[in-house]
């Protein structure tokens, strides 16, 4: 037991020293990507939480990013900033003059986005399971329309330009330290969580509703707290994803990006963190190196026009064979555990 | 004591009614029997209890507490614990998670210590595995409390599922159709399992039986539902001479 913590731990800090040493070394573009797979963990784990873990299905991720990303932004950005996008219509009064630091609006986008949870999850998780996906769906698509429209809080379609950088000081070496630290911290949180007495609760509603309420567990009280939670990291991710890219607008939270992470999730093993971390990194790096399929490609001499969407397309299709030839994802619900690495060990030690 | 008291329960489904008017009273570590053809309305009236159905008509009480109308999973913190006909476990979940998470309800740790682990949740977490593990040893499934719960022989997991809901320490304890699937042998353990927890856990239990062997030989006193009436009651040598119980069963008109 205390020999897994202490190794635990030391990975910890490797890969602490690690990003050190990427944030030396990789470029700004590379360094971007790797910023992404960060955010991307976290918004794979939080759907996870959800929808592997407590077998919710629910498809309103993407409003709750934006929840989040807005309030970041809109509580990070200097009155100027503000006047400067706002040129429509004026900001808001109350909303104008508020400028707090970072961690601070990051918790604040965090606790926004949970409350929009609560105010949703609290009609629809009393009711059977199916109502959820589609309420969810409706939710985000509505916050969509919402954000769209209230000019003076959101700047409606024109969307938020010139989002401070992720950080306190501003600097760059600083956001890869927010980014995977935030991942580091939700892995941590939902590795304690799934492996406490409620996580057990969670994963017992996910295999039998029926049986698990017979149990003693109240479904619904159950069901709220992880809905709650995976909102919060959510509007974390969302924040995060917003002052990464420095621009939001109410189109970046199209149904697609919930699909992206539902794919994320189901590639690595719905219900495994160790398959949502990696399905993170992997497909985020794909997602990047699969964009030459979107512009002209060039095969010996021929120019194959591009065609845009073409990464989606090849994405769906290797979603679906997933589905086909290994039904639950890279891990299914395994998780990595160093008995794997000790065990093998012991075992060449023998023969 | 009476531990449970149904008064005139009636349950409807649209136009059909599934139980109707069923009176029943059980005492402190009896060993009760409901028997019935198929489709008698038995799991109906043990959705009744459980909560999971509200009657549409009639009264439940539990210990003199009238819990009609309460939520299952209240039911079973007042100490109704059940198991299903086609059991209901926790497939992917070990042997040991499944009676851990009976525990759940009565640890008192809030989400957050359980996170962070605090050196009480810590305490409670070993406490509940202290007893969840001699509640396996005293059933007999200890040496495969770490397998996946669905990768048991079927009489394992109809054991687990008894087991599982002695871990949250019930007054009375319902059983749907436990020998159900059993090959006579198991059928005879069962018997004297029954038996055992009974005496050891100091509980009383109402259970549905097809197998009449075992419904004759555990049972102390038997109701008996025919197409939601009930029929008869009395001891297993007064329902086996019973003349409406027998035409029921060979559907003599
Ligand atoms: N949720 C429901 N909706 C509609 N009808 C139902 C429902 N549950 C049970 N019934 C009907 O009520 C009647 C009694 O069913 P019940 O399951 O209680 O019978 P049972 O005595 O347990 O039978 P078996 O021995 O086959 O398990 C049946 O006609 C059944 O179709
Ligand atoms: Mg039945």
């Amino acid at each position: 037991m205390n020999k897994k913590n202490t190794l635990t731990l030391i990975s910890i800090i490797a890969f602490i020293v690690l990003l050190f040493i990427l944030n030396i070394n990789l470029g700004i573009y590379q360094m971007r990507i790797f910023n992404l797979c960060g955010i991307y963990v976290i918004l794979a784990l939080s759907l996870n939480l959800i929808n592997g873990f407590v077998g919710l299905f629910s498809l309103g991720h993407a409003g709750f990013m934006a929840v989040g990303a807005y309030t970041c932004a809109l509580l990070t950005m200097s009155r100027e900033m503000k006047e400067m996008n706002f040129f429509l219509e004026p900001i808001v009064p109350w909303l104008k003059n508020v400028q707090v630091p970072f961690p601070l609006a990051l918790i604040v986008a965090g606790i926004m986005a949970a409350i929009a949870g609560a105010l949703i999850g609290a009609p629809v998780l009393r009711l059977r399971d199916d109502y959820l996906a589609i309420a969810t769906l409706g939710f985000s698509e509505i916050i969509r329309v919402i954000f769209t429209n209230t000019q003076s809080i959101t700047n409606g379609a024109l969307g938020i330009k010139g989002l401070p950088s992720i950080g306190i000081t501003g600097k760059t070496w600083e956001v890869v330290i927010w980014t995977w630290g935030i991942a580091l911290l939700t892995i941590i949180v939902m590795v304690l969580l799934i492996n406490s007495s409620y996580g057990r609760a969670f994963k017992a509603i996910r295999e039998d509703e029926i049986a698990a309420e017979a149990m003693g567990i109240n479904l619904f009280k159950h069901k709220m707290m992880a809905f709650i939670i995976g909102s919060f990291f959510a509007g974390i991710g969302g924040a995060l994803l917003g002052h990464l890219i420095g621009t939001i607008d109410p189109r970046m939270f199209f149904i697609v990006l919930t699909f992206n992470i539902v794919l994320i999730v189901v590639l690595g093993g719905i219900g495994s963190i160790t398959g949502s971390v990696i399905s993170a990194v992997v497909v985020t790096i794909a997602m990047e190196v699969l964009r030459v399929l979107d512009g002209d490609i060039i095969i010996g001499g021929y120019m194959i026009k591009g065609i845009p969407g073409m990464r989606m397309v090849v994405f769906s299709v290797l979603l679906m064979m997933v589905i086909l030839f290994y039904q639950r994802g890279l891990m299914g619900t395994k998780e990595f555990s160093w008995d794997w690495i000790l065990n093998r060990k012991k075992k060449t030690v023998k023969s | 004591m009476t531990v449970l008291r149904t008064d005139k329960i009636t349950m409807k489904f649209g136009g059909i009614t599934a139980v109707s008017q069923f009176d029943m009273k059980i005492d402190k570590n009896e060993i009760i029997g409901l028997i019935g053809p198929n489709g008698a309305g038995k799991t109906t009236c043990f959705n009744m209890i459980t909560g999971v159905y509200i009657p549409t008509e009639g009264k439940i009480y539990f210990e003199d507490k009238n819990i009609t109308g309460i939520k299952t999973h209240e039911i079973t913190k007042l100490g109704i614990a059940r198991t299903f006909q086609n059991i209901r476990l926790f497939k992917e979940l070990s042997v040991l998670d499944n009676v851990l998470i009976a525990n759940h309800m009565r640890l008192g740790s809030n989400l957050f210590s359980s996170v962070i682990k605090t050196p009480d949740y810590r305490k409670k977490e070993k406490k509940i595995t202290d007893k969840s593990i001699s509640l396996l040893k005293d059933v007999g499934l200890d040496n495969i409390m770490y397998e996946k719960s669905s990768s048991l022989p079927y009489g394992k997991q109809r054991r687990l599922e008894i087991a599982r809901a002695l871990a949250t320490d019930p007054k009375l304890l319902i059983l749907d159709e436990p020998a159900a699937g059993m090959n006579p042998q198991e059928s005879l353990e069962l018997m004297d399992f029954i038996r055992e927890i009974r005496d050891r856990f100091d509980i009383t239990i109402l259970m549905i039986e097809h197998h009449m062997q075992v419904v004759m030989g555990v049972c102390e006193r038997i109701y008996v539902l025919d197409h939601g009436i009930m029929i008869a009651d009395g001891t297993p040598t007064e329902i086996q001479n019973n003349p409406k119980v027998i035409e029921a069963y060979l559907g003599v008109e």
